[in-house]
């Protein structure tokens, strides 16, 4: 019984997979859960963000159909596997667990670390570190940058297990500076409790960080792959990659050859 | 199993340094909550009534809450209640308010304090009544009796007790890792995340757990042999009766 099931489950998938050939659209796989402002539902019901708007560019300079696939995402590698979606691009960091797994156009975009204390505190980021007590969130790439490229600055890290705790005990005063993604302290500083405080610095890139966020691929779709490189590098290249990040993030993140 | 990561001086760092946090808070605890647990005793006991009735009250509360949730109530709420206070932050009780393990120290004091102070709170009332109307009898004041007599045969009854508390004591103080403090357990999460191995790291606190585990107790067990009055003299373990 177990057996047929899976055969044609099998089977099924197959077919499918028979239809995905040459000219079919590209079926570009986000979490199904809203990530703004990278993936999220217009008041119209289509998706948008960041980096739809981004795969529509990429895309057209692919020549090629696309139709945005929300899918769950603990379960998207498997749907990638399964072959319901062809890419994955919705954030997803290049690490070399999942490159294991997995195949990574080059990276598209990065979000720095970035520093965060009270606007009137003078500081020179390094310089400054020694004696200050710095909150990160355990288990990120900041823990880790923070962990190994401060570990001389004499800076004291501590680490928590939601970003929420960090930025409460940065507003009480128990911690004199953060060190968290860019994109989410933007949205933390935009609040009005903290008024008091501003982006003092960018970390600088480092192995920790990675290389970034790719769109992740089959390892066999090797075609695809080059073809996206390409179509990535002529994205951001003409600047339109420049401008949607501008207009979603407000700055700038894209990674530029 | 690979434990290779070992020999990385950035974990070492990391897992000394969480084990002499592990062991400050220990102390601290032990100390500070056995002596709150004595006048918790002495005031459900003896105190005035509404002092009575508040040490009841504690007891209640501390015993009937989870620990991690007072953890976070002492970390989160009192802590940054007191620091809306104004002034507070120019005096010196300042970095104190700051730092995770002020906050650790008395959580666990309030629950060594509660849970230990019934024990002892037990063991007084199980002292026969004899032995302190005898004390009174030799013309010791009221005081006397409780120094001298009263509270070292109390302590004496509830030493095993005591010492499995300090066991359970040590067993609790990996919660703090959760207020950002370094101890074995966050130590072991940092080496998790940066090299992607579960078990292992977790398995090596464990052992060293169990190797400070039986070291307290080995400890503890010569207080409990050494303590005045529990060395065998003719031939009895306990001069009771």
């Amino acid at each position: 019984m177990h057996v047929s099931i899976k055969t044609a489950l099998v089977l099924a998938a197959f077919t499918t997979t028979a239809h995905a050939f040459a000219d079919a659209p590209l079926n570009v796989g986000i979490s199904g859960e809203p990530y703004p402002p990278f993936t999220y539902k217009a008041a119209s019901g289509d998706w948008t963000g960041f980096e739809v708007e981004l795969a529509h560019a990429i895309c057209a300079e692919l020549e090629r159909e696309c139709e945005i696939a929300p899918t769950g995402w603990s379960g998207i590698i498997p749907s990638l596997q399964a072959e319901r979606i062809d890419m994955i691009m919705n954030s997803m960091s290049i690490t070399e667990q999942r490159q294991r797994v997995i195949a990574f156009t080059r990276p598209y975009y990065f979000t720095p670390g970035a520093y965060v204390a009270a606007s009137e505190r003078e500081l020179v980021i390094p310089d400054d570190l020694d004696g200050l007590v710095m909150g990160v969130q355990s288990a990120t790439t900041n823990a880790t940058y923070a962990r190994r490229a401060l570990r001389d600055s004499g800076v004291d890290v501590r680490l928590y297990d939601q970003a929420e705790q960090v930025n409460s005990d940065l507003l009480a005063g128990r911690l004199d500076i953060v060190l968290a993604d860019e994109i989410a302290m933007r949205q933390f500083l935009a609040r009005d409790e903290a008024e008091a405080f501003e982006i003092k610095a960018t970390a600088p890139h480092h192995d920790a960080y990675g290389e970034g966020i790719g769109i992740g691929l089959r390892q066999e779709d090797e075609a695809l792959k080059a073809a996206l490189d390409e179509a990535i590098a002529a994205v951001v290249e003409e600047g339109t990659c420049a401008r949607l990040s501008e207009q979603f993030l407000g700055t700038d993140v894209c990674v530029y050859p | 199993m690979d434990f290779s990561w070992l020999s990385d001086p950035f974990y070492q760092e990391y897992l000394w340094q969480g084990f002499v946090n592990t062991l400050w808070l220990l102390l601290v605890s032990a100390v500070g909550g056995q002596l709150l647990a004595v006048g918790v005793a002495l005031a459900r006991l003896r105190g005035p009534r509404p002092l009575a009735w508040f040490a009841a009250a504690f007891s209640s509360v501390i015993r009937g809450t989870p620990l991690l949730v007072q953890l976070f109530f002492f970390y989160y709420g009192v802590g940054h209640l007191l620091e809306g206070v104004p002034g507070l932050r120019e005096t010196w009780i300042w970095p104190l308010m700051r730092d995770p393990f002020f906050f650790g120290a008395v959580t666990f004091i309030c629950s060594v304090g509660a849970y230990s102070g019934e024990v002892i709170r037990g063991a007084m009332l199980s002292v026969p009544p004899g032995e302190l109307e005898a004390g009174r009898a030799f013309g010791l004041s009221g005081r006397q009796v409780l120094v001298r007599l009263w509270l070292p045969r109390a302590i004496q009854l509830c030493l095993p007790t005591l010492t499995g508390e300090m066991i359970l004591l040590l067993k609790s103080i990996p919660l703090v890792s959760t207020i950002a403090l370094m101890d074995l357990l966050q130590a072991a999460n940092i080496i998790r995340d940066e090299t992607f191995l579960v078990y292992e790291p977790l398995l090596l606190i464990a052992g060293i757990y169990l190797a400070t585990t039986v070291v307290l107790t080995a400890t503890l067990r010569l207080v409990e042999i050494n303590f005045p009055g529990m060395r065998p003299r003719s031939r009895r373990w306990l001069p009771v009766r």
